[in-house]
């Protein structure tokens, strides 16, 4: 758990962050959203003290995080960031290898670790181990981003706008694999982006940032429905906000017992890629398949509703 | 790809190359109008032109004459590189070997006194021929290893045409046998200057370096102090450095006793040292600057401390970059260690303010020519060593 208590950083005479609390529960992914210049990547910077702040405590597990030297705590938290940060003069599992080997652990160790990472994001460990960055792919440079930050096991993943780079296919394809990695590790993330669509498909919780000032903290369907401010109902876009609300939802969870006609979506579609094929295909319902079996179906009309404003 | 056009738009017709065009022509003034070699009766004469007919053997002049002629053809029209390298190279070789041959023709048999230098046209000739490898090699682009192998070849070239005796006849050749230990002595003196001032640059500046770049408020001092240094004239520099120099060794103990003095090789050591500092600072910040913002970002974030970064990362990435500092300092010292003489710090310009003060034309060379070869083999050598230390992909990263 990440607890952020009142936390305010002062540059001169610019507030960057002000008196921001909020909590990251362990396990959970929160996203902090916000144009540039709002405070949110200074933000994330105290949590493993890339930034001091003024005035203000992080706590970590209940444990204030300057209780360690800056560089231990560092260590133990990960850290990916845009355009992937790697050392160009390094190979891939020198790269991957830096946090284990800053914590002394012995070469055959960190050997099997690096393997392990590489077969997790569907790299050859064989054909990868002894690249350079400069020759793989800007997709293939953040996967090996992401496995150094997750080298040393870590608890807490600090992510900063970590696919801003990628192309919107290959991005897709990087959230994809972030939510299964944090699905089966449990890792507690912190992630900045300036894109409101990443947020809703990758937050637990959404924090909205403007002018240093967290204007609201919540859940998405929260924050689709129940905007606090005028700017935060800005960024979601208002005419996007029946999609959003419908992307949350898996149309497995919406399926019905009945029959429709027409191919079968899968149930880990999401509803707002649903409603698209039905509009699409001009049927107003079809027949839900889970591994290859048909579940029930869903309704054009049973989605316009999902799509509402929630009361 | 200037070739390919050529042969696409007119196959049948020979056509010109541009720089060949000169070369030809600097070829043709070298080797007809201008004299290959200079007769004197004595070494400060004024010496009598002779042409290549009259330097050489006929059958062997006339050998020269139409190598030169071929090999200026090879250059005039558009040739393959290889072609115009090996053409080059021999006519140089030839050129080398001939020069020697006519000072043995033209010194008259067990006479002492009388001199045969290379002329006017040999020199002209000896560069139209090295311009022309330069641009056939620089065409070929060959990797830094044989760029450096290319290098020894030449040296054992040169060293062979020196210990088979080819060029003894040569004046300066003349002047280093009556003084071949003094040579030897100021070339160590020389190498130790330029070298000595290297490592002491070094040793000192990348320091300074990385601490103009942890501080801004060092920074902006310390580069314009140097800058200022860098353009002080060097003679100058030299002599006002006599006082300062001797006032130390007169005050402070042990400071005579380890050879500081106000002549000397001491002071000429300090002046190459602050000429030498302020490439290698510059080149050290600019480095450090260079290497990217995100892979510090990230060397931090992942908890290196702060001397992990600078050995880890930092150091690496901006070591060509700092390497290229010293290509610049070793070059510009070792042509710099000649002024050390006018302050009796020894090195070649012993020779050539010797030979200034006697005019004799070869005496300077003598100090001269060798410290042009030393100058052009460190460069060629640091220039291989900073492309092999430069990594593809980390120049990409900085831009």
């Amino acid at each position: 758990m990440i607890e952020i208590d009142a936390v305010t950083k002062v540059y001169g005479e610019a507030t960057v962050v002000d008196a921001v609390s909020m909590t990251v529960p362990s396990g959970t992914i929160a996203v902090i959203v916000g144009t540039s210049g709002s405070g949110k990547t200074t933000l994330m910077r105290t949590i493993n003290r890339l930034v001091e702040p003024t005035s203000g405590a992080v706590r970590i597990d209940g444990e204030d995080n300057r209780a360690l030297p800056a560089y231990e705590l560092r260590r133990r938290i990960g850290y990916a960031i845009q355009g992937h940060g790697l050392f160009p003069h390094r190979t891939v599992a020198q790269n991957i290898g830096t946090v284990p080997s800053l914590l002394g652990w012995d070469e055959k160790r960190i050997a099997r670790r690096v393997d392990d990472l590489l077969e997790l994001f569907q790299l050859d460990p064989a054909a990868f181990r002894e690249r350079m960055p400069h020759e793989l792919s800007g997709g293939q440079q953040q996967r090996i981003g992401v496995a150094r930050a997750l080298a040393a096991e870590p608890n807490i993943l600090l992510m900063d706008e970590p696919f801003g780079a990628l192309d919107p296919i290959i991005r897709a394809k990087a959230q994809d694999d972030l939510l299964a990695i944090q699905a089966r590790f449990g890792t507690t993330i912190v992630l900045v982006t300036h894109d409101m669509e990443e947020a809703i498909r990758l937050g637990h919780r959404i924090a909205v940032m403007d002018a240093g000032a967290l204007l609201q903290y919540a859940e998405p369907a929260d924050i689709i429905a129940r905007p606090a401010t005028a700017f935060v109902k800005e960024l979601i876009g208002a005419p996007e906000r029946p999609f959003r609300l419908l992307s949350l939802v898996r149309v497995g969870d919406l399926a019905e017992p009945g029959d429709a006609p027409g191919a079968p979506l899968d149930a880990g579609l999401s509803a707002r890629d649903a409603l698209a094929e039905l509009l699409w295909s001009g049927r107003v319902a079809a027949p839900v398949a889970r591994d290859g079996t048909i579940v029930g179906r869903v309704r054009r009309d049973a989605l316009e509703q999902r799509a509402a404003r929630p009361s | 790809m200037a070739q390919g056009i050529s042969t696409a738009a007119a196959p049948a017709r020979l056509a010109l190359d541009k720089l060949g065009v000169l070369l030809a022509a600097i070829v043709a003034t070298g080797a007809l109008a201008l004299p290959f070699a200079t007769f004197r009766a004595n070494r400060i004469v004024l010496g009598e032109p002779r042409g290549i007919l009259d330097s050489l053997e006929p059958a062997l002049a006339w050998t020269l004459l139409g190598l030169l002629a071929a090999a200026g053809l090879v250059a005039l029209v558009r040739t393959p590189v290889r072609l115009r390298l090996a053409a080059g190279l021999l006519a140089l070789v030839a050129l080398l070997l001939a020069i020697g041959r006519a000072g043995t023709f033209l010194t008259p048999e067990g006479n002492g006194f009388a001199r045969v230098s290379p002329g006017s046209g040999f020199w002209l000739l000896l560069f139209a021929f090295a311009l022309m490898v330069t641009d056939a090699l620089s065409r070929l682009a060959l990797s830094p290893a044989r760029r450096l192998a290319g290098l020894a070849a030449t040296a054992a070239v040169l060293a062979a045409i020196l210990v088979c005796g080819l060029w003894d006849d040569l004046s300066m050749l003349r002047e280093y046998a009556t003084r071949a230990d003094a040579f030897w002595r100021e070339a160590r003196t020389h190498v130790v200057l330029a070298f000595g001032s290297l490592a002491l640059a070094t040793l000192t500046g990348v320091p300074i370096g990385i601490a103009c770049t942890r501080s801004a408020r060092l920074r902006g001092p310390v580069l314009n102090v140097l800058n200022i240094v860098q353009t002080i004239p060097s003679i100058a520099l030299f002599g006002l450095l006599i006082a300062p120099m001797a006032w130390i060794a007169a005050t402070i103990p042990g400071a005579s006793a380890i050879g500081i003095a106000g002549i000397g090789a001491a002071p000429a050591l300090v002046a190459l040292y602050a000429y030498s500092l302020l490439p290698v600072v510059s080149n050290t910040v600019v480095g450090l600057d260079g290497v990217p913002r995100q892979t510090v970002d990230a060397a931090r974030g992942m908890g290196m401390t702060g001397r992990q970064r600078l050995l880890r990362v930092e150091l690496p990435l901006a070591f060509p970059v700092i390497l290229t500092g010293i290509r610049i300092v070793l070059v510009q010292n070792i042509g710099l260690a000649t002024i050390a003489a006018l302050i009796g710090g020894g090195g070649f310009g012993v020779f050539v303010f010797q030979g200034i003060g006697q005019t004799a034309m070869d005496l300077v060379l003598l100090g001269a020519v060798p410290t042009v070869v030393l100058a052009v083999a460190a460069a060629i050598v640091l220039d291989a060593l900073v492309e092999m230390s430069e990594r593809p992909g980390v120049r990409e990263a900085r831009g």
